[in-house]
């Protein structure tokens, strides 16, 4: 830090001269009055100065004083096992979810010169604040081909650095690889498989070859560490884009496949250890399509109403990451899959037995025993949540029969095609909401409540482009015959209940996920008065102010379920539960599933920052008790020998009720 | 991250506001406890301590710092290109954004090799005095480590002297991706420009690669540590297939050139040994290689590097500064580190000499007899630059053929007066020259003071002897080297013992590839000074460890002389001499020659050196530097086109602009 040594020195110099100088001015009165003229500033430079000096002086002792024991952290389990003589066996491979990975510039507009190979997406984000509609423009893709817009070219950033760290200081895998490397891994027996998580997964291959790539690398992990198969870590999003390479891999060329043949997953892959698997897809995903918002965004509303909404800036934040990601094809395969089968239909309430486990009210854990045994909780008196219903317009519709719902028949629907009253003022923005006009979005809200099926066709409705595009790259049904030959289409690739497992009776499945926090299941919806300026504003919202009275589970107009924050617990743990398990038409070779739980413990004091206990999305991934397992298995362990299933929620009940046929 | 810490204080928490206050009553105790603000207000500047004018100054410094830092973030990205500009006129149109308007394209794959010191290496496993250093690098980058803990980064630098692999318990590994050798310190560019200017035709990961290396290891044991030659392959094969089969274009630079030769013949040799690629492989793969600065026959700077731990650049500091470098400041003994350090990279015995007395010349003649050279004052001199048989110049040429000579006088002595006593049999004393330096691993101190007697009274070393000479001074270190290269000349290339890895980097000891239709092209610079042979001297000072230094006071009167502080200079690009760089392409591959059985074609292009006109240039668009010449538009805008699909006659066959042909000439080898 040269410029600090440099203040330091020049200070020092000027504390030798103003002895004299502050003789000087308590002795001439005109000196005096010259202090009191500038006093304002200096005191405002004397203030900065003092924190300055101290800062340093903290920053100083922060770094000579010798790592405190009580930071001394717990042994990693990287370290603990090392010494049990763990080692490193299996070559590993690391598949970033959407969101966590790096992107990077390659080709832009002359408004982000000087970004080139600088990321984009990760790091520091200071882009955002410097350029923020360059950035935008930088980072949507072309709304009719889901590829790069013409003349810019944003690309994932490849190796561990894409997604080890997502901004500074807060890790993604980072505690994983460095465990890892407790054992022996390094960059020969290692490999983040990093990906463009904009795209649909079919497109990462055509554009990137990025399939290619992983099986090239696969290949050659496999080969020169002794053909040993490879341990894939998939996250997130990236377990449903690895179940979509498994089917690529093995599907011929001339079909678009990758040409390994049908025995390259049983000869190459050991285990594959989804963590956080978001194979069903999430409610969020529904949310952000519909209003570019979550729970998160949703009580900062109901905080500060306006605030979000006015155009701070001429900005318009949520319009523009709206559109922005409505671009981006891979956030339709996170929309719920298998429909009301798995999600529940209009009266079904396939949670009813599920109690949302809040830290103030440990009480509810007693709860639901009760309530499994039949016996009703006094703060269940109402009619239970009908978790089906994904998206309700106004509480009500979240409560009532569906006898009482409007049905609504998208088709009858007219798009208006009201241009006149647009208002120039938002023209350059796109966002398919500006065709539909105000009667149809009213009949649309109006008393109706959508099912995981009928939300589909919601969004079929309010942005025909958009799912026009995405459903070329992603079904989100139940396969009826997964012999079928349609299902050689790439689109089902992804869907675990339209496509089998490949025929490898040797590989395992492993399905781990945090439990224990409240996760975002349904929403309730209210109409935006349309404001007067700009019509093609985002018409829906979730209706922040809607809270169950005493109803735990329902929260700033969202209803929760356990899961880990983004994925709930029947997504994440239902192919693995049940779907997968033993020979089924999902998994026709009977490989073995296991699912592992992790409890969610939320960090004792500040200094854990986010914990080792972790259960939720991302923070699991320093979780301890996930580490271990995965070292574990990467050095060889078979599901059995790590302990099997540990489950905490009721997933297992859960899934007895999904009524699939299997 | 100097500059975060800076601007956090100004939403400090709150506990940091309260400190300084209290500080401030204590120390001025007539103040009131209230607000001491208000109270200098109202007294004006009369209460103002000592203490507070620190705090005054230090205030307004760092609000003017945030000023200037404001301002110079929200300035204009293309500002200082535009002050560039009205300075010096416009600039240029670099390569990438003129060949995209002649519409090029991306069409071959390219793979970039970087060479020695350039790649960046990375922390994977340490000693516990590098804690927190995981997955930081160690080379390259800030090299902030070397100065917060030198000895425990010599030490994780450091390679196990027996093995030439990792010492216990460390684990070293070589950056991967492009990021490994794209800056080699924030700043100073290594392949960033080129990259650049390839992303302008639309070139991205897809379609480049860079194959980062450990460059500390011997080339076959990057293959049995990190399988890099493996993954090399298999990512040249993955980059081929995925470009609709078009062949990839290679880019070595400095020792990457070598590593590459390395890696031709390994790729087809089969499998325990070799890659098991098939006698075809590289005619299936490789378009072209282009050697940028390729040290084909090694480079005398790493005898020196071996001999002594310095160079010119050390010498010429010590000529400065005598005695500075052998001083013991804070024990550290800088060379005598770094040369330790430096013994145990197997690498760094890949860059000898080759060839011996054959290319480089012995007692009496050198291939580049009668070379000038030209002080930079005097650059308008016509005569100057050009061989010495023009009669102009009276300078005496310089012997370059004995690499290594003990003082000045026999450097020029003719050869009839040397009289060389030989210093193989010399026994090796068992008395310590010096005890303080045990703990510095050098072989040194098992010389003992009769080894280092015999081996100044040898007083002339040519290419050859300079082998000999580093297995008498340090037989361990060369024992381990010489399992893993080999510097001589192949009398029969057919011999079967030519199928040992060691001889494969060696130009003059393998085949080219049977690959009719590929490209091989020498890339250097020309016009700089470069090290050819060193006037060495015994070591006086008793603090030192190692008994040689460079003679740094042998000088020439004559501005023109080439010998400098203790070093000859031949042309070259200030590390390789045009010999070693262009000797391949110019002569011994040209046409179907022995060394190159299918008749692969060659090229040689030169780029003269201009130095940067102003600071603002930075390093230059015209350098021929060793590594500057990678941000040289000629070069890249060469490469573009070979990449793009051009071919050597496209882009101009050879450019020359020194003796390159004349001095192959002189050199006697059957072809």
């Amino acid at each position: 830090m040269p410029p600090l040594l440099r203040f330091r020195k020049l200070s020092f110099s000027e504390d030798t001269v103003n002895p004299t100088a502050k003789q000087q001015t308590t002795t001439e009165k005109p000196k005096r009055r010259r202090a009191g003229r500038c006093s304002c500033v200096d005191s405002c430079c004397w203030a900065i100065g003092y924190l300055c000096t101290a800062w340093w002086l903290l920053l100083f002792l922060y770094h000579s004083v010798p790592v405190p024991a009580m930071l001394q952290a717990r042994e990693s389990p990287g370290t603990r096992l090392s010494r049990d003589g763990v080692k490193a066996l299996h070559p590993m491979i690391l598949v970033p979810g959407i969101v966590t990975g790096g992107l990077e510039l390659w080709e832009g507009r002359p408004c982000a010169e000087g970004l080139f190979r600088k990321r984009l997406w990760g790091a520091s984000f200071t882009e955002i604040l410097r350029r923020p509609l360059c950035w935008l423009e930088h980072l949507s893709l072309d709304s009719e081909t889901g590829l790069d817009p013409p003349g810019i070219r944003v690309r994932a950033v490849p190796g561990l650095v894409a997604a080890d760290y997502f901004v500074p200081c807060y890790f993604a895998w980072a505690v994983l690889i460095e465990n890892l490397a407790k054992i022996g891994y390094e960059g020969k027996n290692l490999h983040m498989a990093s990906y463009d998580w904009r795209l649909s997964f079919h497109n990462t291959e055509v554009r990137d070859q990025s399939l290619s790539r992983l099986k090239s690398k696969i290949e050659l992990m496999y080969a020169t560490n002794g053909y040993k198969k490879v341990v894939v870590v998939p996250h997130s999003m990236g377990a449903i884009y690895f179940l979509h390479f498994l089917k690529w891999v093995e599907t011929p060329l001339p079909d678009g496949g990758g040409g390994g043949g049908p025995g390259w997953c049983a000869k190459h892959v050991k285990a594959i250890v989804n963590i956080g698997p978001a194979f069903l897809g999430v409610p969020k995903a529904v949310s952000n399509l519909l209003s570019a918002e979550g729970k998160d965004i949703a009580y900062a509303r109901s905080l500060a109403p306006g605030l979000l909404d006015s155009e701070l800036l001429k900005l318009q934040t949520l319009e523009h990451l709206m559109r922005m990601s409505h671009s981006w094809d891979s956030i339709f395969s996170l929309l719920p899959k298998g429909g009301e089968a798995i999600w529940g239909n209009l009266d079904s309430h396939t949670k009813e037995g599920h109690s949302c486990i809040d830290s103030k009210r440990k009480l509810s854990q007693s709860n639901l025993h009760r309530q499994n045994d039949g016996i009703r909780p006094e703060s269940w008196v109402k009619e239970p949540a009908k978790y089906g219903r994904i998206i309700a317009f106004g509480k009500r519709a979240s409560e009532v029969p569906s006898s009482q719902l409007n049905t609504l028949n998208t088709k009858e629907l007219s798009r208006g095609d009201d241009s006149l009253n647009d208002s120039t003022s938002c023209g350059e923005f796109w966002s398919e909401y500006s065709e539909i006009s105000r009667e149809s979005i009213v009949k649309v809200a109006e008393n109706t409540a959508y099912t995981a099926t009928t939300v589909l066709d919601l969004l079929r409705f309010i942005a025909p482009k958009m799912m026009k595009r995405a459903e070329a790259h992603f079904s989100h049904g139940i396969a009826e015959d997964l012999d079928d030959p349609k299902y050689g289409h790439y689109k089902y690739w992804s869907n675990p209940l339209e496509t089998k497992l490949p025929d490898a009776l040797e590989m395992e499945m492993y399905c781990l996920y945090g439990v224990g926090i409240p996760t975002e299941r349904s929403y309730i919806y209210k109409l935006t008065t349309p404001s007067s300026k700009c019509k093609s504003s985002i018409p829906f919202r979730i209706d922040g102010s809607v809270d169950g009275d005493d109803d735990i589970y329902l929260k700033g107009g969202t209803r929760f379920v356990d899961g880990d924050e983004s994925v709930p617990v029947i997504s994440a743990g239902f192919m693995c539960a049940k779907g997968w398990r033993g020979k089924t038409r999902f998994n026709p070779s009977g490989m073995e599933t296991f699912v592992r739980e992790y409890k969610h413990k939320p960090p004792g004091s500040l200094l854990e920052s986010r914990g080792t206990e972790s259960g939720s999305h991302v923070d699991i991934m320093g979780n301890v008790g996930l580490i271990e397992d995965v070292l574990r298995i990467a050095s060889g362990a078979s599901g059995q020998e790590i302990g099997g299933d540990r489950v905490y929620s009721n997933v297992m009940k859960m899934s007895e009720r999904v009524s699939i046929k299997l | 991250m100097p500059l975060i810490h800076r601007k956090k204080p100004q939403t400090p928490p709150s506990e940091e506001v309260v400190a300084p206050d209290e500080d401030s009553q204590k120390k001025p105790p007539h103040e009131s406890s209230s607000s001491s603000k208000t109270h200098k207000k109202s007294n004006g500047g009369g209460k103002w301590s000592c203490v507070d004018s620190c705090c005054w100054f230090i205030g307004c410094v760092c609000v003017t710092w945030w000023f200037l830092l404001f301002l110079y973030n929200a300035m204009p990205a293309s500002f200082p290109q535009y002050v560039t500009e009205r300075i010096t006129g416009p600039l240029p149109d670099p390569p990438g954004v003129k060949l995209k308007k002649e519409g090029l394209k991306a069409q071959h794959p390219v793979v970039f090799i970087p060479g020695i010191v350039t790649g960046g290496l990375e922390l994977w496993e340490g000693k516990q005095c590098a804690d927190g250093l995981f997955r930081k690098r160690l080379w390259g980058g800030t090299f902030g480590e070397v100065y917060k803990r030198p000895l425990c980064w010599v030490e994780h630098m450091s390679l196990d002297n027996e093995t030439g692999l990792d010492p216990d318990g460390i684990r070293v590994r070589a950056v991967s991706g492009l990021v490994a050798a794209d800056y080699f310190a924030p700043g100073y560019f290594v392949w960033a420009v080129l990259i650049a200017n390839l992303a302008h035709i639309g070139y991205e990961e897809k379609n480049m690669y860079m194959a980062a290396y450990d460059w500390r290891l011997s080339f076959q044991n990057t293959e049995v540590r990190d399988q890099t030659l493996s993954r090399m392959k298999s990512n040249i094969e993955l980059m081929v297939s995925t470009n609709g089969g078009k062949k990839a274009v290679i880019v070595p630079h400095s020792m990457g050139v070598l590593y590459f030769l390395h890696f031709m013949k390994w790729v087809e040799e089969p499998a325990p040994m070799g890659g098991g690629g098939g006698p075809d492989w590289c005619a299936k793969y490789i378009k072209a290689v282009m050697n940028i600065g390729g040290p084909f026959l090694g480079v005398p700077k790493a005898v020196s590097g071996l001999f002594s731990a310095e160079a010119k650049d050390v010498a010429v500091a010590r000529a400065i500064a005598p005695g500075f470098l052998d001083t013991d400041i804070f024990r550290l003994q800088t060379l005598q580190h770094i040369m330790r350090m430096t013994r145990t990279w197997d690498s760094t015995m890949s860059m000898l000499p080759k060839g011996g007395d054959t290319i480089w010349g012995g007692l009496d003649w050198s291939p580049e007899k009668g070379h000038t050279c030209c002080g930079k004052k005097q650059k308008r001199n016509e005569t100057c630059g050009e061989a010495g048989e023009n009669g102009v110049s009276k300078i005496k040429p310089a012997n370059y053929g004995r690499m290594i000579s003990f003082g000045k006088e026999i450097a020029e002595a003719a050869p009839s007066e040397i009289n060389n006593i030989d210093f193989r049999g010399a026994v090796k004393g068992q008395s310590f020259p010096n005890h303080t330096c045990r703990d510095v691993w050098t072989e040194y101190h098992d010389m003992g003071i009769a080894g280092i007697k015999a081996i100044a009274e040898y007083k002339v070393y040519t290419a050859d002897a300079v082998i000999d000479l580093l297995h008498y001074v340090a037989p361990k270190m060369m024992a381990r080297g010489s399992a893993h290269f080999s510097y001589g000349i192949a009398d029969d290339l057919d011999d079967p013992k030519y199928k040992d890895p060691k001889y494969w980097s060696n130009p003059l000891e393998t085949k080219l590839p049977n690959a009719p239709e590929m490209e091989i092209y020498s890339l250097y610079g020309v016009g700089i000074p470069t090290e050819r042979a060193y006037v060495y001297k015994l070591n006086q000072s008793p603090d030192s460890c190692i008994p040689f230094q460079i003679f740094t006071s042998a000088h020439e009167e004559d501005e023109d002389s080439c010998l400098k502080a203790g070093v000859y200079n031949v042309d070259g690009d200030e590390t390789v001499p045009v010999l070693s760089a262009g000797y391949m392409c110019a002569k011994a591959w040209r046409g179907k020659t022995r060394f190159n059985p299918s008749g692969i074609k060659t090229y040689v292009r030169e780029y003269n050196h201009s130095p940067p006109a102003n600071l603002l240039e930075g390093r230059g668009t015209q350098s021929g530097a060793h590594v500057d010449i990678m941000g040289n538009f000629a070069l890249i805008e060469d490469i573009m086109r070979v990449a793009a699909g051009g071919n050597g006659s496209e882009i101009g066959h050879d450019q020359v602009y020194s003796g390159i042909y004349e001095w192959s000439d002189r050199i006697d080898l059957k072809l």
